[in-house]
């Protein structure tokens, strides 16, 4: 469904991705694991268009998206969420979900409102207030039902264990698994294990801007190392 | 009491027409992040359109107000032009670039109306049925001040609810705060701009139309208005329009009072309540945090040294410069020695803007300060021109003491802001102060004694002052405390977080650059003999801007190409017809076509040819 061919991207002079490639099949959830700074936030900021520095390809239902516009990019069907969760914080809960919303897809499941309010109870609570009056894991709960407004059918998760309580990224890893029963693809990336094990069923691992290792997670324990030289702290 | 009421009323109904325009302006900067000084040239075209069609469909009501919204219309769609020709490419282009390219719009449309309506003022007609005074508490008041009261209210409701209640102004208010990510949500920018500056033109244009029973249409109406809107944007925060409304409000009430008090203060006035407001509130009254941020900067590449190649096409220009005064006319002189002026000049603002990080909207401040204070110390202290000429830095250094202390407490376009306020005050105080400055007639009389007083020996002495200032600016860029600057430029917080001083360094930094800005004052004071109040003006800073960025901001070479680029192609325009027309086509093109500016088009040139070649 997506395939990332020889991905590279620089921040000014600085290569940060050099050849990546991976893919996320249909109604897969993928990991893309590393450590702070190895590459996976720049490689979703590459597939969604937000950096004009790339090469390589990226394809999305066999069409070429590598180099297109963030927001054509979005009305094929990709879904993303930040990382740094990018909450309007003067808009209200409600009209950050109007801004994420698009018209439904024939291919993808619809989410509306009350099915969002369901999966995120204290949205529903908390409809009328400012995004900047949310605690950090409410606003990550809203970073995603805003994505989810636009009816994805492949959604980026830029790290969405990061930085929330315990209670919450356990929440979080129920959100993940129901997106996955209602059809959807997913690559999360993330730095904790546990949690990518979790949720997804297959991971790749970055380092230095390259794939240093893609495979079930049987494969990766099979082979501590990787994880002890790639992702310990 | 009826007075001051009456008072009070006049107050409001300017404080109307000003919010008209002012939240046109503040929607524009919120959602594309660009400073449009065109936003006066709005305004002005729709006071002319708005007479064309009210004096075509005279007499009634409905003809009247018809022509008000169908002027507003029509600059709302010349908006559209404008933003889909223009200002669409340059979205990504250095903020500094796309302020230059409206002001390329504003002198475009400057002539444009020149020749469309000529240069004399036009009086509209009144409004019908509203072209008398009631009495309120004994006082007359125009009825079409009345109607403006309400006006003002009405059209901020009206904003309002476009943008709380309709998907659009959400839209609109999202991109105001992250725009990149109601990208990713798959919201068209380009087409959000567009509405968002058609929405802002017209907006202006519906004040300027809506002022043609109360003032006199003419070709000045777009730079008087543009300062005051910018003010009333700042005071209100950036992309605020509830706070455009209030500042509107206070800086037209306080000035209904202040002239009954002190009539000459409305000059200045606005820009005394921005300076004040913005040291206690440092985004405006309701502004936030960050709305200060332009446009996204590329990050800076690092200065590198002159390559032995540079060096020496750089010495050989200076050598052709030095020797030039034997084998060229007097009259190449005199224009070498303004070349050599606005690069100072350009230099100097260069320092403040590409070194230093802070960008300054009134830079003439500080040059014209030091012609000042070298022009008063010839004619009230019997100074001679030497001692004159150190004298005049140090005033314009002294100055720049005084006016960054408060600047470097901001960042980004209030900084600016503040700038321009310091050299609109300057300016007002010094075109008012007759007795001391000579206000408008200038201060003449300040020739360079005998011995200097030929045009070659003239040429030698700017010569030197200027090449030596660039010259030590330039070490000064090179050194450990340019290095700091530099730092601080990129970021605040690391540099911060290794211990630096950053506002003192930035301070320090605007002091050096405001005395390199006197001295370049100096020089071209004694080289005309005379120095006017014009030298502190918003033109002259604008002028400077442009040089800068003409040359391109990212290389110290650019503001010597820039300035020298600037002098020449002025000298050989303004003899034209219409040259503000071709100017500002030039600025366009060059906008358009080398958007990092004269060096580095010439830099990629180079490139280009070198691979053409290999």
């Amino acid at each position: 469904m997506l395939e990332i061919q020889d991905l590279s991207a620089w921040y000014g002079r600085a290569q940060i991705l050099n050849g990546v490639s991976m893919r996320v099949g249909q109604n897969e959830v993928v990991a893309l694991m590393g450590r702070n700074g190895a590459g996976k936030s720049t490689t979703m900021k590459s597939v969604m268009g937000l950096l004009r520095q790339t090469g390589g390809a990226v394809r999305y239902d066999g069409r070429d998206i590598l180099g297109r516009a963030s927001h054509a990019i979005c009305r094929q069907g990709l879904g993303y969420v930040p990382e740094d969760r990018r909450i309007f914080g003067e808009l209200t809960v409600e009209e950050n979900l109007e801004v994420g919303r698009r018209p439904p897809r024939p291919d993808a499941p619809e989410w509306g409102l009350d099915h969002l309010y369901a999966l995120f109870p204290n949205l529903r609570e908390r409809r009328r207030n400012l995004g900047k009056q949310l605690s950090g894991g409410e606003q990550q709960m809203l970073t995603i039902a805003r994505t989810l407004m636009g009816n994805p059918r492949l959604i980026l998760l830029d790290e969405p264990s990061e930085g929330i309580a315990p209670v919450i990224v356990e929440q979080m890893a129920r959100v993940i698994a129901e997106l996955k029963r209602e059809g959807l693809s997913v690559l999360i990336s993330e730095q904790n294990l546990h949690f990518a094990r979790l949720v997804s069923d297959r991971t790749y691992i970055i380092e230095k801007g390259q794939i240093r290792f893609e495979g079930r997670f049987d494969d990766l324990d099979a082979n501590p190392d990787i994880s002890r030289t790639y992702l310990a702290v | 009491m009826g007075f001051y009421f009456a008072q009070l009323l006049t107050g409001l109904a300017n404080a109307s027409s000003l919010f008209l325009i002012a939240s046109g302006l503040s929607i524009i900067f919120g959602v594309t992040r660009i400073v449009n000084f065109a936003h006066g040239s709005f305004y002005m075209l729709g006071a002319y359109l708005a007479y064309t069609l009210v004096t075509l469909w005279s007499g009634s009501v409905l003809g009247f107000w018809g022509g008000v919204v169908l002027a507003a219309l029509v600059v709302g769609l010349i908006g559209l032009v404008v933003e889909l020709t223009i200002l669409r490419r340059i979205y990504h282009a250095p903020e500094l670039f796309q302020l230059v390219a409206t002001f390329g719009v504003v002198l475009i449309v400057q002539d444009a109306a020149l020749a469309i309506w000529g240069a004399e003022d036009l009086l509209g007609p009144r409004a019908p049925g509203l072209d008398r005074a009631v009495r309120i508490l004994g006082e007359p008041i125009p009825e079409y001040d009345l109607a403006l009261i309400a006006i003002g209210p009405a059209v901020l409701a009206g904003i309002w609810l476009l943008f709380h209640k309709t998907r659009w102004g959400v839209l609109v208010r999202a991109a105001t705060q992250d725009r990149e990510m109601v990208g990713a949500l798959g919201i068209n920018q380009a087409w959000l701009f567009s509405a968002a500056f058609v929405l802002g033109s017209a907006l202006a244009g519906l004040g300027g139309a809506l002022q043609i029973p109360r003032e006199a249409v003419s070709l000045q109406m777009d730079l008087s208005i543009i300062g005051e809107a910018f003010v009333v944007v700042v005071i209100g925060g950036m992309g605020s329009v509830s706070g455009a409304f209030v500042a509107a409000v206070l800086i037209s009430v306080l000035n209904s009072f202040a002239i009954l008090i002190f009539p000459q203060i409305s000059i200045v006035l606005p820009f005394i309540v921005m300076a004040i407001v913005l040291i206690f509130r440092p985004y405006g009254i309701l502004g936030k945090p960050g709305s200060e941020a332009g446009a996204p900067e590329a990050p800076e590449a690092p200065l590198t040294l002159m390559s032995p190649k540079a060096m020496m096409v750089m010495c050989a220009g200076l050598m052709a410069l030095a020797l030039s005064p034997l084998f060229t006319a007097e009259f190449t002189s005199v224009l070498l020695v303004d070349v050599m002026v606005a690069t100072l000049f350009a230099v100097s603002l260069h320092f403040m803007m590409g070194i230093g990080g802070m960008v300054s909207f009134g830079h003439a401040a500080y040059f014209g300060v030091g012609a000042y204070a070298a022009a008063l110390a010839v004619k009230f202290l019997g100074f001679g021109m030497l001692p004159a000429m150190a004298f005049g830095p140090l005033c314009a250094a002294l100055a720049a003491l005084f006016f960054g202390w408060f600047s470097v407490r901001l960042s980004g376009v209030y900084l600016a802001m503040l700038t321009l306020a310091a050299a609109q005050i300057l300016w007002g105080v010094t075109f008012q102060w007759q007795d001391f400055t000579g206000g408008d007639d200038g201060i003449l009389g300040v020739w360079p004694p005998g011995w200097a007083s030929s045009d070659r020996v003239y040429f030698y002495i700017a010569f030197v002052l200027c090449v030596g200032g660039i010259w030590v600016m330039r070490r000064i860029a090179y050194s450990p405390f340019g290095y700091v600057l530099r730092g601080v430029r990129d970021s605040q917080t690391r540099a911060e977080a290794i211990g630096v001083d950053t506002r003192f360094h930035q301070w320090m930094g605007f002091v050096i650059a405001g005395a390199f800005a006197g001295l370049a004052g100096v020089v071209f004071a004694f080289s005309k003999g005379s120095v006017f109040p014009d030298s502190l003006g918003i033109a002259l800073s604008i002028d400077g801007l442009i040089m800068v960025l003409l040359g391109g901001i990212h290389a110290l070479a650019g503001p010597i190409l820039g300035a020298s680029a600037f002098v020449l192609i002025e000298d050989w325009v303004t003899r034209l017809d219409y040259w503000r027309f071709i100017f500002g086509t030039i600025i366009l093109v060059v906008v358009l076509v080398a958007p990092d500016g004269i060096a580095g088009g010439i830099q990629r040139l180079w490139r280009i040819i070198k691979r053409g070649a290999a």
